[in-house]
């Protein structure tokens, strides 16, 4: 399988401060991928560098296997992308934005009117009026945006924070939209703080801090079992008689076993005449993951320390 | 990317405000002049205006004359400098980079819409002034000593019809030259900042700078080269013989602005880092 974007010990400095602080990423093509970090992590400046509109201070960007941002008139058109926010003319309708973004491009007019309709129907915008973009809602803005992103077919949609202002509903319907385009092909790369987000979508995350990426792993391994079972019980001190040393926690009904294999532990305990109200293989959540490996975000400033963040 | 330039100019309404404010100005002094018939002695007052109340044909230039010096600078000034500086504010700029619109394509384009606003002000405003002007004041006594809407050059004399539009065009193509001059530089300094405010008072800045340095004898050598040295050099398209050298030097001086202005702006926006 081909990786659809490659970094290499990739740096961008602006001035004395440092956004991105080495990073070697690789995200396969074919997969859904999160970037996540706090804010002030680096995700955003990464997305304008694979994309060019920041260059570089040292490190290679490779993008569906052409160099960046040499290459751009090449590559760009196969991507579709949402960076910090859906942007509009104002004083325009969603439709003549799209028309004008879709005519700057490379590429003739020819089918413009399909894909535009085609673009605004997958969003759910399909019955927009001549309203100006002005007197759009936030999250109709938002699906503007990822309108823009999906005019032109692409194989890879690089998204920053695609469900910004949208409702729960709004959240779903893009969920599914960005699992059909996969399925149909698309690599989906998305940068977002919300962590149910990645979670519910993703295959694999990044997970940025302070301009380093402190984690790539597939959420499959994120997800495994951590060999600890968590039970509820009516009876605590008989499960710890029972499991003598195996117990690594105990608070009120509920405790935590050292144990490979939760279905054997349950049959134990009920054989034994301990009755048990709940049990399960404990999981880490993607929440604990990356406040374990991050620190604050950079819009927090704190009274002391703040020399040392930036 | 041009034609996308060209219709976003076209659908702005700022820039539809600004041809008409433009046209405006001129209309209402010519009302005044020919309510009142107060047209201020020769040689004061702005160009051309004690001529025009015996001959509206030469409105088109007065109406120029009046807003050449602040009026029209003003207007290239807000739509050069919003040229970048506007879609990096509303986040445009990012959109059209990625789609993608090679950079020297989009100043390109720029430089394109600045320069059908420029001629399409001037152009508006001699226009408005020919029809305002002939209504008012009609085509005046030269009509019977000179031919069918003969008119009086500067230098006295008579300018048919045809060679009073063949001027009148070079004029509008000058002083289009002039404002594009000026227009470059605000694309320039459009590329510097993200905010459209800044690059066109920056503009602005230069206008009033170098209409104060023109007359001192301290500047004289740099005078030449003064952006707004030769804005006037307009008027002797108007005598006969045309005084071409001061037209020359004009438009060598300004093509110099339009080719140095957009170098520096391709210059800075070629590796910008565009984080708006």
């Amino acid at each position: 399988m081909t990786d659809v974007i490659v970094t290499r010990g990739l740096v961008k400095r602006f001035g004395r401060v440092t956004a991105v602080a080495g990073v070697d990423l690789r995200i396969p093509a074919g997969i859904r991928f999160g970037l996540l970090g706090p804010n002030g992590s680096g995700k955003t400046t990464l997305v304008r560098v694979l994309l060019g509109l920041v260059h570089a201070t040292a490190g290679e960007v490779e993008l569906l296997g052409e160099p960046m941002p040499r290459r751009a008139a090449r590559v760009l058109p196969r991507v579709g992308a949402m960076v910090e926010g859906p942007a509009a003319w104002g004083n325009l309708s969603g439709r003549a934005n799209l028309r004008l973004i879709d005519a700057a491009g490379p590429g003739g007019g020819r089918g413009r009117r399909q894909r535009v309709d085609e673009a605004l129907e997958r969003v759910g915008l399909g019955g927009i009026d001549r309203r100006p973009v002005r007197a759009y809602s936030l999250g109709m803005r938002q699906r503007l945006g990822i309108a823009a992103a999906l005019l032109r077919a692409p194989e890879l949609l690089l998204l920053d924070e695609p469900t910004n202002g949208l409702d729960p509903r709004g959240i779903g319907e893009m969920r599914d939209l960005l699992v059909a385009l996969n399925a149909a092909g698309t690599t989906v790369v998305l940068s977002s703080h919300l962590l149910g987000e990645v979670d519910a979508l993703c295959h694999r995350v990044g997970v940025m801090d302070a301009g380093r990426l402190v984690l790539e792993e597939d959420m499959t391994v994120l997800r495994a079992p951590t060999g600890r079972v968590l039970l509820r019980t009516p009876d605590p001190a008989a499960v710890v008689a029972e499991l003598d040393g195996r117990v690594v926690e105990r608070s009120g009904d509920l405790v935590v076993v050292r144990h490979d294999d939760p279905a054997a532990l349950n049959a134990r305990l009920v054989a034994a005449g301990v009755r048990v109200a709940e049990l399960a293989p404990e999981r880490r959540s993607l929440e604990q993951v990356v406040l374990e490996l991050t620190g604050q975000g950079a819009d927090r400033v704190d009274t002391s320390g703040n020399e040392a963040r930036r | 990317m041009t034609g996308v330039e060209l219709s976003l100019l076209l659908r702005r309404r700022r820039v539809w405000l600004c041809w008409a404010l433009l046209c405006a100005l001129p209309a209402l002094v010519a009302v005044l002049l020919a309510v009142t018939g107060l047209a201020p002695p020769p040689g004061r007052g702005g160009a051309f205006l004690s001529a025009v109340v015996s001959n509206g044909q030469l409105f088109p230039a007065a109406a120029l004359a009046l807003v050449l010096p602040v009026f029209l600078p003003i207007t290239v000034a807000i739509v050069a400098g919003d040229a970048v500086a506007g879609e990096a504010s509303a986040g445009t700029l990012r959109y059209l980079l990625v789609r993608p619109v090679g950079r020297l394509r989009l100043l390109l384009a720029k430089l394109v819409s600045i320069m059908v606003f420029v001629l399409l002000a001037v152009l508006f405003v001699t226009v408005t002034g020919y029809v305002v002007g002939v209504a008012l004041f009609g085509f005046g006594p030269d009509a019977e000593l000179g031919g069918a809407g003969g008119v009086t050059s500067l230098s006295g004399a008579v300018l048919s019809p045809v060679d009073l539009l063949g001027r009148t065009a070079l004029v509008v193509g000058y002083l289009a030259l002039c404002m594009l001059a000026l227009g470059a530089v605000g694309l320039f300094f459009s590329t510097l900042t993200d905010s459209p405010l800044a690059a066109a008072l920056g503009v602005l800045a230069l206008v009033v700078a170098s209409a104060a340095l023109q007359p001192l004898d301290a500047a004289g050598v740099i005078e030449p080269y003064l952006p707004t040295a030769h804005w006037l050099a307009w008027i002797d398209l108007y005598r006969d013989p045309i005084l071409w050298p001061s037209v020359r030097e004009g438009a060598a001086v300004q093509a110099g602005y339009v080719l140095v202005a957009f170098g520096a702006a391709w210059a800075n926006f070629a590796t910008k880092d565009v984080t708006s």
